[in-house]
């Protein structure tokens, strides 16, 4: 059994693993209850479970927990709630931004990565910045525009 | 005075409880058959019931999907969901509301014509009467039949339909909330992977236990009935491990390994098939005209849903309970029952949502996996979730299709005789019928299968389904090559045989258009009278400033298509703007549709959108590749199209406020997408490229050829 220490949302935690290799999202997922974080292909290809670890965007569906003892991770919990949400949040509410929905966890944390270096992101910024997200639904031009929005009413408060 | 004709879905579930119920105060509780895929038929029910009940939409829960004390309408598949379970709902609360109003005026002692409806209260010449829904709740029986003599609203009426609604699903999905199956979380449940038959017929030789237990890193346990395996434990992460590790400490025996030359569409010319022909014989000597006659055709498809399957159930006291995100939790329940050998009363399906499906893809299959090995376990809750490569290797694939159009051309350049001769798999392997459920052909003792049937033209046509084009042309006929064994297991897709059926067609007027040496547009408003057909043709024409006879073959190119879904849901026009030199760049999309009266105007465009994108990628990109076995397992063997790929995309609806009734929109824009595209690259190349998907290959090829 081994302990690893990092933090989530802000929060420090604690687990304790039969296999260090556990992958990260297994571990919020069924270890940390915190579902918001999906699986989509365990094979960091397809981006559902896209979190920021110190602030950076990675896919965590095999990254084993013991790579990331100490470091900060982010989820789509942390972004906001119903009652506070994260200006991209709200964007994607007020532009329906998706239609199964099972993709959009991952790409609210790419899209907070990417306006956290680039404020002002054109489309095909946007675009580029969602690439390693799959969205199989085809809500991709309101998801576009949803960040697009999120940008601005972040520039406007910045 | 004859009885009115109840609507499909309300006939077959005629008592009004099936629908509708006042719970508690203030509160109405809405059952619908249709499940929410992701494409919000959830909330555009709850539009229809706050309508006709005149609530306002807030006091609307809408439960969905379960077998018990529910309306069963089958799958939810065909964009029939707004077009037929939708006008049930709306018949099922205008019949509910009309029991009321008579309950209340006779206790008013006052005409019902007298009264009127404001958010679930009684009004008489505009004073409160002090009566409502929930005072008279518990006075009326609702456990009678629907009479359908209830006036629906008038347009001019409607207060939500019509009206873009926000999605009551979404906002789980937006903060990371326990939106799916896949979130659920059972008591004592314990976590399983199957160790699939790689096929109908293989049989399993030896399993190396030892190697299993030290891949998995953790506790698990086999069980096992026949050649149906499963790796079970309470730690996700180890069944996990030893799933993926079995392919090398399972040995099976009769495996099928599939080629390369069985993935392309010309290999069902060579197969047994059934032939149907619907329409006249196909007339032997030409009259005198000029023949056309051109090959189209389209790979094996996968649904791709972005989530692989995942199913729960639970044996408890001798009933099964099972949790799905399948589009029919009734035939599914009559297919487990079957195969169980299990009564239906004994089983309740929940369903619970998933990833966007698109069709018959691994839900039902994990669903029965979850079931099976639930009864092997009794009493312990199981959750199964298949792998990326199992649901891309196992889930049923879209047929691939090849079309033959002839026709007869006459003095103006017109058709005047069209033959659509098909050869296909069969588009509708969902379980039941002649098809088990992927555990099923794994377990022992199972009853043999009849011969599975095609999706009957009653019900859109599978293979068949938009061959007959819309156009006005003197004889028309289909011949349909059903072909009986295909090399992957094949069932429902996004639209079944309308995608390839309408790329064929399409594609063919263009050519007809250019021999005849006009425009396009033109050429397909001279043979169509159908007034909403024009309407968006000349819609979408429109929007996109299209230029009649603008001079192609630069590589930029323009294409424009039509179809009007199963020639009985949405008329759908698609322009497409691209570029192509070894690879196709979408630069911009118009579409114009009519779906009679829209109920979510909103909804209805992303759905549109959504099948643009969908059909894009693929025409674009998409093809099942087999090599030994199913030889795209993930996203780098079966690529999608990416966000930096997707054009801007503009939609107009129009007359979504009409009194005309409501179209099927969610499978409307794939057809005319796929074929614009296939115009659009023509015109750019000065080359017809016939067979999806358009990749770079066949794109070098064709202009190497030139």
């Amino acid at each position: 059994m081994t302990t690893i220490e990092f933090s989530v949302n802000g929060k420090p935690v604690s687990v304790a693993l039969d296999n260090e290799d556990t992958p990260l999202l297994d571990v919020l997922r069924n270890d940390l209850g915190l579902m918001g974080t999906r699986f989509g292909c365990g094979l960091e290809q397809c981006g559902c479970c896209m979190v920021l670890i110190d602030g950076q965007p990675e896919k965590c569906c095999a990254k084993p927990v013991s790579s990331i003892a100490g470091k900060n991770v982010t989820t789509v919990e942390g972004l906001g709630t119903p009652d506070a949400p994260h200006p991209l949040q709200q964007a994607f509410l007020d532009e329906q931004a998706g239609q199964c929905g099972y993709c959009l966890s991952g790409i609210l944390i790419s899209a907070k990565a990417l306006l956290a270096v680039n404020p002002s992101p054109t489309r095909t910024e946007i675009a580029l910045a969602l690439d390693g997200n799959i969205c199989r639904c085809g809500s991709h031009n309101r998801i576009l525009r949803a960040v697009e929005k999120a940008a601005a009413v972040m520039r406007v408060r910045a | 005075m004859n009885a009115p004709v109840l609507p499909g879905p309300l006939n077959d579930n005629p008592r009004l409880d099936l629908w509708v119920s006042f719970p508690e105060s203030g509160k109405v509780t809405i059952n619908t058959g249709r499940v929410e895929l992701g494409q919000g038929v959830l909330t555009a029910m709850a539009q229809i019931a706050a309508d006709e009940l005149d609530v306002a939409i807030t006091r609307v829960t809408v439960r969905s999907g379960v077998t018990d004390g529910m309306p069963n309408e089958g799958y939810t598949a065909g964009s029939q969901s707004i077009q037929f379970g939708g006008l049930a709902m709306g018949q099922a609360c205008a019949d509910v509301r009309a029991l009321f109003i008579a309950r209340a005026a006779k206790i008013l002692a006052c005409a019902g014509d007298e009264l009127a409806v404001r958010d679930g209260a009684f009004f008489r010449n505009g004073t409160a009467t002090g009566q409502d829904y929930w005072t008279l709740a518990s006075a009326i029986d609702l456990s009678v039949n629907a009479s359908g003599l209830a006036r629906r609203k008038a347009s001019a009426d409607l207060r939500f339909v019509g009206q873009s609604s926000a999605r009551s699903d979404l906002p789980a999905k937006i903060f990371g909330d326990d939106a799916f199956i896949h979130d659920m979380k059972l008591a004592g449940m314990k976590h399983a992977r199957v160790v699939r038959q790689p096929n109908k017929g293989a049989s399993i030789g030896t399993i190396d236990e030892a190697s299993l237990r030290r891949a998995a890193k953790g506790a698990i346990e086999f069980v096992r009935s026949g050649d149906f395996l499963a790796i079970v434990g309470d730690n996700e992460t180890a069944v996990e491990l030893a799933g993926a590790a079995a392919i090398n400490h399972v040995t099976w025996t009769n495996v099928e390994t599939p080629t390369p030359l069985q993935q392309e569409a010309n290999w069902l010319l060579q197969r047994p098939v059934i032939d149907r022909l619907l329409g006249p014989p196909e007339p032997s000597d030409a009259q005198g005209k000029q023949r056309f006659e051109a090959t189209y055709s389209r790979g094996y498809l996968a649904h791709a849903s972005i989530s692989p399957s995942c199913g729960l159930a639970q044996f408890k006291d001798g009933h099964l309970t099972v949790w799905t995100h399948c589009q029919g939790v009734f035939p599914l329940r009559a297919a487990l029952a079957r195969t169980l050998k299990l009564k239906s009363d004994d089983i309740t399906v929940r369903h619970v949502q998933g990833s966007g499906c698109y069709g018959h893809n691994g839900a039902d299959d994990a669903a029965a996996d979850a079931a099976v090995i639930a009864m092997l376990t009794p009493g312990t809750p199981i959750r199964i979730r298949w792998r990326r490569d199992e649901e891309f290797i196992y889930e049923p694939k879209s047929p691939a299709m090849l079309v033959k159009v002839r026709a007869l051309i006459d003095s103006a350049g017109k058709p005047a005789d069209w033959t659509a001769e098909i050869w296909s798999g069969n588009h509708n392997g969902r379980p039941g019928g002649g098809n088990a459920l992927l555990a099923g052909y794994a377990l022992p003792d199972q009853e043999p299968l009849p011969q599975a049937n095609e999706v009957p033209e009653a019900a859109g046509g599978g293979a068949t389904r938009n061959a007959d084009p819309l156009y006005d042309i003197a004889s028309k006929r289909i011949v349909h090559h059903m072909v009986t064994e295909t090399p992957v297991r094949v069932s429902a897709l996004r639209g079944l045989g309308a995608m390839p059926n309408v790329f064929a067609l399409e594609c063919a007027i263009d050519e007809l258009a250019e021999r005849a040496g006009v425009d396009p547009v033109a050429y397909r408003l001279s043979i169509t009278t159908d007034m909403r057909a024009r309407a968006v043709i000349e819609k979408v024409a429109a929007m996109a400033n299209w230029q009649a006879n603008a001079p192609g073959g630069n590589g930029a190119g323009r294409g424009i298509a039509f179809a009007r879904y199963k020639n009985r849901a949405a008329y759908s026009a698609v322009i497409v703007d691209l570029e192509v030199d070894e690879e196709i760049r979408l630069r911009r999309v118009w579409c114009a549709t009519d779906g009679g009266l829209i109920v979510n105007p909103d909804g209805a465009v992303n759905q549109l959108e959504g099948g643009v994108i969908q059909s894009a990628s693929w025409v674009l990109k998409e093809q099942v590749r087999l090599d030994g076995g199913t030889a795209s397992f993930d996203w780098d063997t079966y690529p999608v199209l990416k966000f930096s790929e997707v054009p801007p995309i503009d939609i107009a609806l129009i007359n979504p406020t009409s009194s005309d009734m409501p179209l099927g929109v969610g499978e409307a824009t794939a057809g005319p997408t796929a074929a614009a595209i296939g115009n659009a690259v023509s015109h750019a190349l000065g080359i017809r490229l016939r067979d999806l998907p358009l990749t770079r290959e066949r794109i070098m090829a064709a202009l190497l050829k030139e």
